[in-house]
């Protein structure tokens, strides 16, 4: 069964997909079940590490904050661009946060978010260290902006990846 | 009649709004002043022609504009992408 | 341009569109001001972000509710579109974001921190030929 699909998900994903950018009809449904199932081989040859998800419930509660902080954000930095940056007292600035999380999978996760966000930019990461260079664009309190990281996003990240 | 009124003056903001957008990426792409910002220009200027084309199929209640949308937005994340190689390495394939 | 397709809509409908038209579009033309406008290109790599996150979200909101009225296709149809710019906005800007990085430490850039430069003393006329193409003059 793992042989012949190898990431289910991906596969289920990719039909559901091809069903909503055609019709719904039994050849698309063959065709597109077919496509899963080739497209589930190739991505198995290129041998991606498996996640290893421990529980989904900080996922979703993590989806929440997302969508509320970017929203906040985008009105923030809206304001921001509008007011030509408080009139000249904005301060953007170079962070560096120590990060704990070493599974890719939660790292990939985090660096979406944090570049999804308007005002804050995932610039690197370095593996060994666990040092993550960010750039914010309003800096009030960097300390604010680790601890916002750390106890915000981290901590669920750490919870649902293990 | 009035929320027609109302829906048409929307769109037609949506529309002169995205393309004031273009124009402002575009004068981005154009000035540069270096290489980044450039892409960054690009990189914006594909999605503002994307929603342009989304607003525009909802304006006239065709379904053609959405394929169209999604090949501007697949063309414009790989050239995003490749250009942003280009500039570590200097050079696509290594 | 006549108003007849866009009469057929129930004001219920008709509003709430209207209004995620106007507010993504907005957002949208905010973001290309910020990028016109704003002086650094670090400042710079956050206005995309307002055109992908917030406005787009809005103006697809809007084009469902339009579309679903209407009911010529299934409404989900834009969920597409919206997840496939949830993915592949972050993954070019943090490229873009890593690249500039990546040379302005090589280049030892005014626009970063000292600390943040790869040769430490990095005068620039004495600096090694970087591995690098020479980067362009303005």
């Amino acid at each position: 069964m793992i042989r012949l699909i190898p990431h289910p998900l991906l596969s289920l994903a990719l039909v559901f997909m091809w069903l909503l950018l055609t019709s719904f009809s039994l050849g698309h449904l063959v065709l597109g079940a077919m496509l899963g199932l080739v497209i589930g081989w190739i991505f198995r040859l290129l041998e991606p590490e498996r996640p290893k998800l421990r529980r989904i419930w900080p996922l979703v509660k993590l989806s929440g904050i997302v969508a509320l902080d970017i929203l906040r954000s985008n009105i923030a930095v809206a304001r921001l661009i509008l007011t030509r940056g408080r009139h000249g007292k904005r301060r953007s600035e170079f962070l560096e946060v120590p990060l704990e999380l070493k599974d890719p999978h939660a790292l990939a996760l985090l660096a979406m978010i944090v570049t999804a966000t308007p005002g804050t930019a995932w610039l690197s990461h370095d593996m060994d260290s666990g040092i993550l260079i960010l750039h914010v664009f309003d800096l009030v309190e960097e300390d604010d902006w680790r601890t916002l990281i750390h106890n915000r996003y981290e901590t669920l990240l750490m919870e649902a990846f293990g | 009649m009035t929320t027609g009124l109302i829906l048409w003056l929307a769109l037609t903001w949506a529309q002169i709004a995205l393309a004031l957008a273009a124009c402002f990426s575009c004068l981005r792409l154009f000035k540069g002043p270096r290489a980044q910002d450039r892409v960054i220009g690009l990189d914006t200027l594909y999605f503002c022609a994307m929603l342009m084309l989304v607003v525009t199929g909802a304006r006239l209640g065709t379904p053609f504009f959405y394929e169209a949308s999604m090949v501007v937005g697949v063309v414009g994340f790989v050239a995003t992408v490749t250009a942003a190689k280009f500039l570590i390495r200097g050079e696509v394939i290594e | 341009m006549s108003t007849t397709y866009l009469e057929t809509f129930p004001w219920w409908i008709a509003l709430p569109a209207a209004f995620f038209m106007v507010v993504g579009s907005t957002l949208a033309l905010l973001g290309t001001i910020g990028l016109w406008q704003l002086k650094s290109f670090y400042d710079r790599l956050h206005a995309p972000t307002l055109v992908s996150s917030w406005g787009a979200a809005a103006i697809l909101i809007g084009s469902v509710l339009l579309f679903s009225w209407g009911g010529s296709r299934l409404v989900i149809h834009e969920l597409v579109i919206g997840v496939f710019l949830l993915v592949t906005t972050p993954i070019t800007l943090m490229m873009v974001g890593r690249a500039a990085l990546y040379r302005d430490r090589v280049a030892g850039s005014r626009e970063l921190p000292e600390h943040l430069h790869l040769h430490e003393p990095a005068p620039p006329e004495a600096a090694p030929a970087a591995a690098l193409p020479e980067r362009k003059a303005d």
